[in-house]
């Protein structure tokens, strides 16, 4: 079987000879007379957003792009979905494209839920006969039926976004582009969405391209996954691999770059790491795994009573816990000048899986000082496992929460 | 499955994608239905509007020149010729600047979707076309009430003009269109120029008034003249200028094509610049 897309040497630059996207004759016009005063040119920048992407993805898979912002995922979506050509290269695409690169297109304020459903599904591909038939199971999948005649401006943001996202799910291409669009609204209805066509795709061997921040989405959707890095594939793999690589070569390469250090003339940051149990560097731990967050400080001057802090947040940003140095033999003593190392341990069997955040900083909120607060200076990874040790034991799928702890349970018959 | 490959590539030539407008065929449909749809929707005078503003226009120029200023207009009495003229004037004025800012108003589903962009400038004709129809109407009722005598060539003739009409201005639309996508200032001068072609369009006086013959045929470049020069034919005996028809219909064509090459050629851009 030929592959669903194949992508031959795929390039694309843009200009950046203005700041602005668009020109103003105005500009063209006061340009010209300032060239003929002016006679050197100024040279174009250009830029490669893409350059040399071969891949070739074949019928059924449901393929995951991560990279930072900027890397160029957007636009190879852009390119696959034809709403701008590259500039060198070519791509084969082999089926009914539906792409889904925002949700709601076309949604307008003075037409009726269900004239909306009709523009919505017939810009999105979906033909009229195709939306006739799907018409109520759209409906009464997004939960609004109560308002579905009266105009879209009267909808809460909620209830618009619903519909949306219902005549998304049930678009039936062969080939599905879906770029970020589930990183808005309600999570239990993006559940359901994502739900809904994992379903469709297993079931009909559905190939999916999609790009995502949250990269807990394509551990769940995808089978594959492409690194994107400077307009380039850093690596094409199962979605584990690729997430854990994306996460120590570009996440905290990014994050150690910055090379000013934290800190103020009593205490500044040297290091800061994650370990594994073994005391060896790590960045992706499984879920039955200890955690052991390091910081290495200097402390330049005495006499001061340092606390040190941690704050974890998960990659939605919310704060599953913080945690101070309050057990420790210098909780209330003065540092003595000179380096420290301090290691917190995140027990096993705490966080649930996915890519968690580690913010640091030293402080003292008795004298109200805060020597430093390193914002994300550190991320890592957790992996599931699936045996009868954790948690999740034997339980396929989703397994929700921001925690996981495996809790004392005692049964016993009354 | 084959039927849906196509490959991605850089663009170069032309060609009209005439197929793959007639895939997207729904979609233009629903484009138009949308437009028609919410213009009706938002203004509270609705569909009355359409036919208050030419009646209006009729009014005045009836006044200026049946009585202030007299012009001879032939078999035609005057408020006949003036409203016959204004119709396919507003049609003209409304599908090109309607047209020439549709590609601006729907940037954000351009930025997000892929679909033929032909679409978007056709549908503003279309609905600019729903307008006219209203018109239309009100003209043949003028017509019975000024017992005017219509030849039975007007179901040859009106036709004709009336998409002598809609084919030019779809290709001026189409082209300013494009035009207002890369120039994004470009759109402040599409009125001027509108309202310089009014006065240069046969809809106040005849172009038979005029006395130089070479302006005449000046003049007849603008489409609007041969269309009028039509649709007036079986109102006037059917008495017309073939040399102004022909040229007018020439220049249609021409503007057609100039209208589809450029937006073609630019249309592979316009999820960039949009």
């Amino acid at each position: 079987m030929k592959p669903a897309i194949e992508i031959r040497n795929l390039g694309k630059e843009y200009k950046l000879a203005t700041s602005q996207r668009y020109v103003a004759l105005r500009d063209i016009i006061s340009g010209s007379v300032k060239n003929l005063f002016n006679t050197r040119k100024k040279p174009i920048e250009k830029f490669w957003a893409l350059q040399n992407i071969d891949l070739d993805i074949q019928p059924g898979e449901r393929v995951g792009i991560i990279g930072r912002n900027g890397a160029g995922k957007s636009t190879l979506l852009k390119i696959i979905s034809r709403i701008t050509p590259p500039t060198t290269g070519s791509a084969i695409i082999r089926g009914r494209v539906g792409s889904l690169l925002e949700v709601g297109t076309g949604f307008h304020p003075e037409l009726t839920g269900r004239e909306n459903i009709y523009l919505n599904g017939s810009i999105l591909g979906l033909k009229k006969t195709e939306i006739n038939k799907q018409l109520d199971a759209i409906i009464d999948f997004s939960g609004v039926e109560k308002f579905i005649d009266t105009p879209l401006k009267h909808f809460s943001s909620g209830m618009q976004l619903r519909l949306a996202f219902s005549v998304a799910a049930h678009l039936e291409p062969e080939i599905l582009l879906i770029d970020e669009v589930l990183a808005v609204g309600d999570m239990e209805f993006q559940k359901k969405c994502i739900g809904k066509m994992e379903e469709v795709s297993n079931k009909d061997g559905r190939t999916i391209v999609f790009v995502s921040h949250q990269l807990s989405y394509i551990t769940s959707l995808c089978n594959k996954a492409i690194l994107l890095n400077g307009g380039k594939i850093l690596e094409v793999g199962r979605p584990s691999n690729i997430i854990n690589k994306y996460v120590t070569d570009i996440a905290n390469s990014d994050l150690s770059k910055n090379k000013n250090l934290e800190g103020n003339e009593v205490v500044s940051l040297i290091a800061i790491r994650v370990i594994n149990k073994k005391g060896e560097l790590g960045e992706s731990f499984s879920v039955a795994e200890k955690i052991g967050i390091e910081m290495h400080y200097h402390v330049k001057k005495g006499e001061h009573i340092l606390w040190l802090g941690y704050n974890v947040h998960n990659k939605d940003g919310v704060n599953v816990f913080d945690t101070h140095s309050v057990n420790t033999s210098l909780y209330n003593k003065p540092h003595e000048p000179g380096e420290y190392k301090a290691i917190a341990w995140i027990p096993e069997h705490l966080l649930n899986t996915g890519l968690f955040f580690i913010s640091c900083a030293i402080f003292n909120h008795a004298e109200q000082v805060v020597h430093f607060h390193k914002k994300d200076a550190m991320v890592f990874n957790v992996y599931d496992v699936f045996d009868e040790s954790t948690a999740r034991g034997l339980s396929p799928g989703d397994f929700p929460g921001i925690v996981r702890p495996l809790l004392d349970w005692q049964i016993e018959k009354v | 499955m084959e039927k849906f490959t196509h490959s991605i590539k850089p663009p170069s030539g032309f060609s009209l994608g005439l197929k793959e407008l007639w895939q997207y065929r729904e979609l233009f449909y629903f484009f138009s239905w949308r437009d028609i749809k919410v213009k009706y929707k938002q203004t509270s005078l609705g569909i009355l509007w359409a036919l208050l503003q030419p009646l209006g226009m009729m009014v005045i120029f009836t006044f200026l020149f049946s009585k202030t200023w007299p012009i001879n207009t032939g078999a035609i009495q005057y408020p006949i010729f003036v409203l016959s003229g204004l119709i396919l004037w507003n049609l003209f004025n409304s599908a090109v600047s309607h047209a020439a800012e549709s590609m601006i108003q729907n940037a954000s589903i351009i930025n997000k979707i892929y679909f033929p962009r032909l679409i978007i400038p056709g549908s503003s004709v279309l609905v600019a076309s729903f307008d006219f129809m209203m018109g239309l109407c009100i003209f043949i009722i003028f017509c019975f009430i000024y017992k005017q005598p219509v030849e039975a060539s007007a179901l040859l003739f009106f036709p004709a003009g009336i998409l002598i009409i809609i084919i030019a201005a779809f290709g001026a639309g189409t082209f300013l269109s494009a035009l207002n996508v890369k120039y994004r200032d470009f759109r402040y001068t599409i009125p001027f120029m509108l309202q310089v072609l009014f006065f240069a369009s046969q809809i106040i006086y005849p172009l038979q008034s005029i006395q130089q013959t070479w302006l005449k045929y000046v003049l007849a470049i603008n489409p609007v003249n041969a269309a009028i020069e039509l649709f007036r034919a079986p109102l006037a005996g059917n008495a017309m200028d073939l040399t102004v028809v022909s040229i007018g219909i020439s220049s249609t064509c021409i503007i057609l094509f100039a209208g589809i090459y450029f937006f073609r050629k630019t249309e592979a851009y316009f999820a960039d610049l949009a």
